[in-house]
């Protein structure tokens, strides 16, 4: 022990990209992590197939809970997080599902910033309001905010890093010291990010969530999202997680702390609230990403490239109000962006046309090359009016807050050759600005 | 788990070579973590012989379950210690006493100063590990379970033992 206490370098990201999870099948030889497409897996005997059950040892039961080309993934994503476990599951909003699971009895809550994906408040404010669990949202400008907001019922503190729909990025570091104090998790979504612009658990960050959907899988291919632990959080310091921390009657009185110590939480994410909730990923969903992530660094490149210059075309455009990109220099983002993620905020974007609402609209409708539709993280540049769509069941109120205002048009770039990108923006803001004019 | 680091090659070799391990604080509980270990080792191919003095005498797994080391009369490779730390070091004296060729503490397990007497009378020390999870870690199995196991490997075999 005296001589060998100094980790070695650790793999670079791009390495685990292609690596992690991912080492040649035993079986065949298959140098690709193959597509198993199975639901059932056969026992030796019926100790075995108890063992198992028991969660003594490891090994395939069911596919509803585990399949090897879905654990491939969740190995490959807990590795590039620099996290413990991960467990896999049918999108982003499943994950957030699973996590929460674990984390919340009834009567519990958790606050989180109201800088998020619209679909993301609308689950927490009125579909999780159906297990009793509640959530409170908070300004995440000022992260004193979160410490006031939280309770003894509190149970989690939720935020996106790089906030949905764009421009917006949340101070992590303090924040993370507030859960620390009130001992309990921060939960960080860092779709728009991808852990190659920014790893939470660096920051103190407990648990990170993501639509694989999006950048990971990078192609507009298929739906994914998964739950990483950094496997660092102790849940026995209180008496908050009983469902960690206690003998679990789902599971014949098992502890799950105990027994699986730093991957407790993603064991017990998987081994009841996967099990039990059923949101399953699709094997040839998990390849689809798998074959995503390894090319996630040198796309990421470029999404950063394009949106940088798309960015400062658009603040430069005589149509165009505002942009908020944390990329560039006017924002008051600008700071925060070189701290967390210093290789560049993401391709996720909003600006606001100076006609407004029907400018905006108008805009939208008139791309050609651009996609008009709800999604992000795409080969594909792709446009949207959030207020009519992804935070359409937001008041105007929670619009605004969140940033997705009437006027506001939102903007994920892709990997297109840049000119076009620009030039197919150009018409339409210019054909919208002249509609506004007549 | 702390900060001490054992390399992937150190914990491959006791794995590997070790045969017959003396699990101190083995619990009868089918839902106790030592017996999760306990019983997954045997599936490797470890004869795990159960050190517990409250239930000496009962079979445990298929073996019978001794009060101290000193009881086993077969020899032992290894000592895989379930105990609080404080309980370390009289465990250490006896496991140099029978000729243990390592001392291996579960996770949360540590104690330097018992370490430091048993590797300077030769032994190897593991602390602060859980066999059975390195086990599952360096062999893939652990993987199956979305765990980041840390292995990088272009190799097609990451069997263990024979």
């Amino acid at each position: 022990m005296s001589d060998n206490k100094n980790d070695p370098r650790p793999p670079g990201f791009e390495t685990l990209a292609i690596h992690a999870g991912a080492s040649p099948d035993e079986k065949t030889g298959a140098r690709n992590v193959p597509i198993y497409q199975t639901t059932a897996y056969v026992f030796d005997d019926a100790d075995h197939a108890a063992s198992l059950f028991n969660l003594q040892t490891f090994g395939y039961i069911y596919s509803r809970l585990t399949n090897p080309t879905v654990s491939a993934l969740e190995e490959k994503v807990a590795a590039l997080e620099d996290g413990r476990g991960a467990v896999a599951c049918a999108s982003g909003h499943a994950a957030q599902m699973l996590a929460m699971f674990v984390l919340m009895n009834p009567g519990d809550n958790f606050v989180a910033s109201r800088n998020l994906y619209g679909g993301s408040v609308t689950q927490f404010t009125h579909t999780f309001k159906k297990f009793d669990w509640h959530v409170n949202f908070v300004d995440p400008a000022d992260p004193e905010n979160f410490r006031n907001a939280i309770d003894e019922k509190t149970k989690a503190i939720f935020l996106e890093v790089l906030a949905n729909p764009g421009g917006i990025i949340v101070d992590l570091e303090p924040i993370a010291e507030i859960a620390k104090d009130a001992g309990i998790p921060l939960i960080v979504d860092n779709t728009m990010a991808t852990p190659y612009l920014c790893r939470p658990f660096e920051w103190g960050a407990d648990i990170s969530i993501h639509s694989m959907t999006k950048f990971l899988c990078g192609h507009g291919t298929s739906m994914g999202g998964v739950v990483v632990e950094s496997g660092h959080f102790d849940w026995a310091q209180n008496d908050k997680f009983p469902s960690m921390t206690e003998p679990d009657p789902a599971y014949h009185g098992l502890t799950f702390y105990e027994t699986f110590g730093d991957f407790g939480f993603s064991t017990k994410a998987k081994a009841v609230a996967l099990r039990d909730l059923g949101p399953t990923l699709a094997p040839q969903n998990a390849f689809n990403i798998l074959t995503g992530i390894e090319s996630l660094p040198v796309r990421m490149d470029r999404h950063l490239q394009n949106a940088q210059a798309v960015a400062e075309f658009l603040e430069g455009h005589p149509a165009v109000a505002w942009v908020s990109y944390a990329g560039l220099k006017s924002s008051p983002y600008n700071a925060l962006a070189k701290k967390y993620l210093p290789k560049g905020p993401g391709s996720v974007f909003t600006f606001g046309l100076k006609g407004g609402y029907e400018a905006g609209v108008r805009a939208v409708e008139s791309v050609e090359l651009l996609s008009h539709l709800a999604n992000l993280g795409d080969t594909r540049s792709l446009i949207i009016h959030p207020a009519s769509t992804t935070h359409r069941q937001l008041t105007e109120e929670q619009q605004i807050a969140s940033g997705a205002g009437p006027d506001v048009v939102r903007l994920s770039i892709g990997l297109e050759t840049v000119d076009d990108i620009i030039a197919d923006l150009d018409q339409a803001l210019s054909y919208a600005q002249q509609k506004a004019a007549e | 788990m702390s900060d001490l680091y054992y390399p992937d090659w150190q914990i491959r070799r006791i794995l590997r070579d070790v045969n017959t391990v003396a699990m101190v604080g083995a619990s009868t509980n089918w839902n106790r973590p030592s017996y999760f270990a306990m019983k997954y080792m045997q599936d490797k191919g470890f004869r795990v012989i159960p050190v517990n003095p409250r239930a000496a005498g009962e079979t445990l797994l298929g073996e019978e379950v001794v009060a101290s080391l000193k009881d086993i009369t077969v020899p032992i490779d290894m000592v895989d210690i379930f105990q609080r730390s404080e309980r370390v070091p009289p465990v250490v004296d006896e496991a140099i006493e029978v000729g243990a060729k390592v001392i291996w503490m579960q996770l949360t397990v540590r104690h330097d100063e018992a370490a430091k007497k048993a590797e300077d009378a030769g032994l190897t020390v593991i602390m602060d590990r859980c066999p059975k999870i390195e086990f599952a870690r360096l062999s893939g199995e652990l993987g199956w379970s979305g765990i980041n196991t840390k292995v990088i490997t272009s190799r097609r075999s990451r069997q263990i033992r024979a």
